[in-house]
């Protein structure tokens, strides 16, 4: 589904991804951990093209098709989706009016009719019991004064409701609670099919717990220096990252 | 003739309909002297150094209409916020317009300037708070020396006037060019409340040319809330002068959404006489095309414990112009002040220009003044956010606007008026997604 090839991405003349190779098959859940600064999000960013990053080298294949060049609502609309480590807040904008406008953008570019108002209310209900939000929630400002938790519980909220093909969870765990993550988490293996894939990027272990991987890759300065299965998680949690960085030298 | 020129030979035929020595007829007159030496403003003058009214005083304005026109219901309807939950004073072609309006109420005036001034029965009012508070500045002088109708509430004290009241003022493009000076009295007694909405609307593409004064008097903690909509037509111009003058513990609040029309200078005044007062100065303006809107807005603090909030945001397309003049001044006398100004713009395209001045004149020493501008493009990282969910960018540009101008919307008490705005800035941002809010 997703291949990134020798993937090098700059932010003004900074070299910060400096070649990565991914592959995710349909079905598949990896996991990405590494140090602070490492890389990790502006690989997501990368991903879900957003152009403040300069990719001077490689490309990016979604289903087989360089998207190097597309937008990042194109990219959208093929079924890329990227939880924000830090969703951004739109004062004066719901959630509801926001997650139907993206719905109904997303089927226009698609060449199909809006979403008739009936079924989108009942597919939010379903997507706000599935996550346990309060419907109230819902009217309020797109991340205004929301809690960290509350932010990250939204962007899976989001993520059910546009039903991607791959969902990039960029520190989805971060700022939830325990009861929290395992609602999150749920969430997303409820939405989990042989068709669809996510890619989680998290430092904790714990997350993996609930949400398991099928591939970790440890990211360290803009490289994917290991790969293993789940139980690298639990040697990094339990290690740190030193070793792997002794490994390297 | 320059348009000048016009209005001063207007002014003799005028004001031989007058009675004889009155006071106000002094004053007219000495209004008018002013007017008379000082012209229309120029951009010499530095609170006009941003706005021309040449392409506004070149038109031949008809100053009286010669006769009464009407308006049919069924085509200015939707300038009204409701058929009946309001009261309405209705001017067309500044002829007060009795069909249209609906002033049905116990215990309160709200009625007409024109009857204010001449029934003997209003003769304290009109002594005690008439012209007390308007400027001496050529433009506002020139509306007192003409001022003959316009809205006259008098609130009495204790009294909560149970819906809001519309001043409307049509022009209906019967006349080729029509020039207008509509003047409102507003006094609100202790402890009363009111809600006000003023809109002044062009039914024509001929030129308009409007020349408003409003002067508000809020009482020991009378609370006035007002709206100003200007979403006019694009040949249509407004200069609005309104002062308010506010006693003690009163709470008033001006929101000002500038939207449509040619040329609009706002000068809104603030005058805050009485301890523990609250002041709200906030605005939207939204323009494309040529439209230029100047607001110069002034809190003279007076007494001590009171606080000034102004919030002005300014989103600028195609060639328009923006001003934002917001100027604070505290006396010696007023302590314990908080004074906030916040101005934010957005310059759309590259031809759009804003002209922002905050001016703080402080002489007291124990005081928070804070004041914050700034002039910007759209934030990159909240369009990635919103392009990543396949919101387009264009649309996301809109929702983006939409989500700055609406944060003024916040504090806009009535209902039905805040449902209305939404709609109007959605469809003026060109937002195609259905907002309710
Ligand atoms: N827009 C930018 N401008 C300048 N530097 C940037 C920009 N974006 C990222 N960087 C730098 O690139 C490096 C990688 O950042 P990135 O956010 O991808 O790290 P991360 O692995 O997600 O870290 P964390 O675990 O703290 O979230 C950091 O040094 C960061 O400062
Ligand atoms: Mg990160």
């Amino acid at each position: 589904m997703l291949q990134v090839k020798n993937l090098h991405a700059s932010v003004q003349d900074k070299e910060i991804l400096k070649g990565i190779n991914l592959t995710i098959n349909p079905g598949e859940v990896h996991a990405i951990m590494g140090p602070n600064g490492s890389g990790k999000s502006t690989l997501s960013s990368v991903i879900a093209g957003k152009d403040t990053y300069q990719t001077t080298k490689g490309e990016v294949l979604f289903e087989n098709k360089n998207i190097n060049d597309l937008d990042p609502e194109e990219r959208a609309h093929k079924g890329i989706f990227l939880s924000f480590q830090y969703p951004v807040e739109i004062p004066g904008v719901s959630v509801t009016n926001f997650i139907k406008t993206a719905i109904n953008e997303t089927r226009k570019a698609k060449g199909e009719e809006p979403m008739p108002a009936s079924e989108m209310l009942k597919l939010i209900k379903e997507k706000a019991d599935l996550l346990e939000i309060d419907r109230k929630f819902l009217l309020r400002s797109l991340n205004e004064g929301f809690s960290g938790g509350e932010k990250k519980r939204n962007e899976i909220f989001q993520m059910a409701m546009l039903q991607p093909k791959l969902a990039i969870l960029d520190e989805t765990d971060s700022g939830l609670d325990i009861d929290a993550l395992k609602i999150v988490a749920n969430g997303v293996n409820k939405l989990k099919n042989k068709d669809n894939a996510v890619l989680v990027i998290t430092h904790y272990q714990r997350l993996l717990d609930y949400i398991v991987p099928d591939f970790v890759h440890v990211l360290i300065e803009g490289k994917i220096v290991k790969s293993g299965g789940k139980e690298l998680a639990h040697e990094l949690e339990e290690k740190g990252y030193d070793w792997i960085k002794e490994e390297l030298v | 003739m320059s348009l000048k020129d016009k209005l001063v030979s207007a002014y003799f035929a005028f004001e031989d309909n007058l009675e004889g020595n009155s006071p106000i007829h002094k004053m007219r007159n000495k209004a008018m002297k002013r007017f008379e030496e000082k012209g229309f403003p120029t951009k010499k003058e530095e609170a006009w150094k941003y706005t021309s009214l040449n392409s506004v005083i070149k038109h031949d304005y008809s100053i009286f209409p010669t006769r009464e026109h009407n308006v049919e219901l069924k085509d200015v309807r939707k300038f009204f916020l409701h058929d009946i939950d309001t009261f309405k004073i209705v001017f067309v072609d500044g002829i007060y317009s009795s069909f249209l309006s609906e002033t049905t109420h116990d215990n309160m005036d709200i009625c007409l300037l024109s009857a204010a001034l001449s029934k003997p029965k209003y003769s304290a009012v009109i002594e005690a708070y008439f012209n007390k508070i308007a400027q001496k500045d050529s433009i506002t002088s020139l509306n007192t020396a003409f001022a003959k109708e316009g809205a006259y509430i008098y609130i009495p004290r204790n009294k909560e006037v149970e819906k809001p009241i519309e001043i409307i003022n049509f022009a209906t493009g019967n006349e080729s060019a029509l020039m207008m000076q509509p003047r409102n009295l507003i006094v609100v007694g202790e402890n009363a409340h009111v809600q006000i909405i003023e809109r002044h609307q062009s039914l024509t593409e001929n030129p308009v040319f409007t020349n408003s004064v409003t002067e508000i008097f809020a009482e020991k903690r009378a609370f006035v809330d007002y709206y100003k909509v200007q979403n006019d037509k694009p040949n249509a111009s407004l200069l609005d002068s309104t002062f308010i003058n506010q006693d003690t513990e009163s709470n008033c609040a001006v929101h000002t959404f500038s939207l449509g029309g040619k040329l609009t200078r706002n000068n809104l005044h603030f005058y805050q006489t009485g301890n523990h007062c609250e002041s709200t100065l906030k605005g939207i303006s939204i323009l494309n095309n040529k439209q230029h809107v100047d607001h110069h807005t002034l809190v003279k603090h007076q007494a001590p414990h009171c606080v000034s909030h102004q919030d002005y945001k300014g989103l600028y397309g195609g060639a328009s112009t923006g001003v934002f003049n917001g100027k604070v001044f505290v006396e010696k006398q007023a302590q314990k002040i908080n004074a906030y100004q916040q101005n934010d713009n957005i310059l759309i395209d590259d031809k759009a220009t804003i002209n922002a001045k905050p001016q703080l004149e402080i002489f007291a020493d124990d005081v928070k003044c804070s004041h914050g501008c700034t002039i910007g493009q759209f934030d990159e990282d909240a369009l990635f956010y919103l392009r990543s969910r396949g919101i387009g960018k264009k649309e996301a540009q809109a929702l983006l606007m939409y989500a700055f101008a609406n944060t003024v919307l916040e504090s806009v008490k009535i209902p039905e008026l805040k449902r209305r705005i939404n709609k109007l800035l959605a469809t003026k941002i060109g937002v195609s997604i259905g907002f309710n809010v």
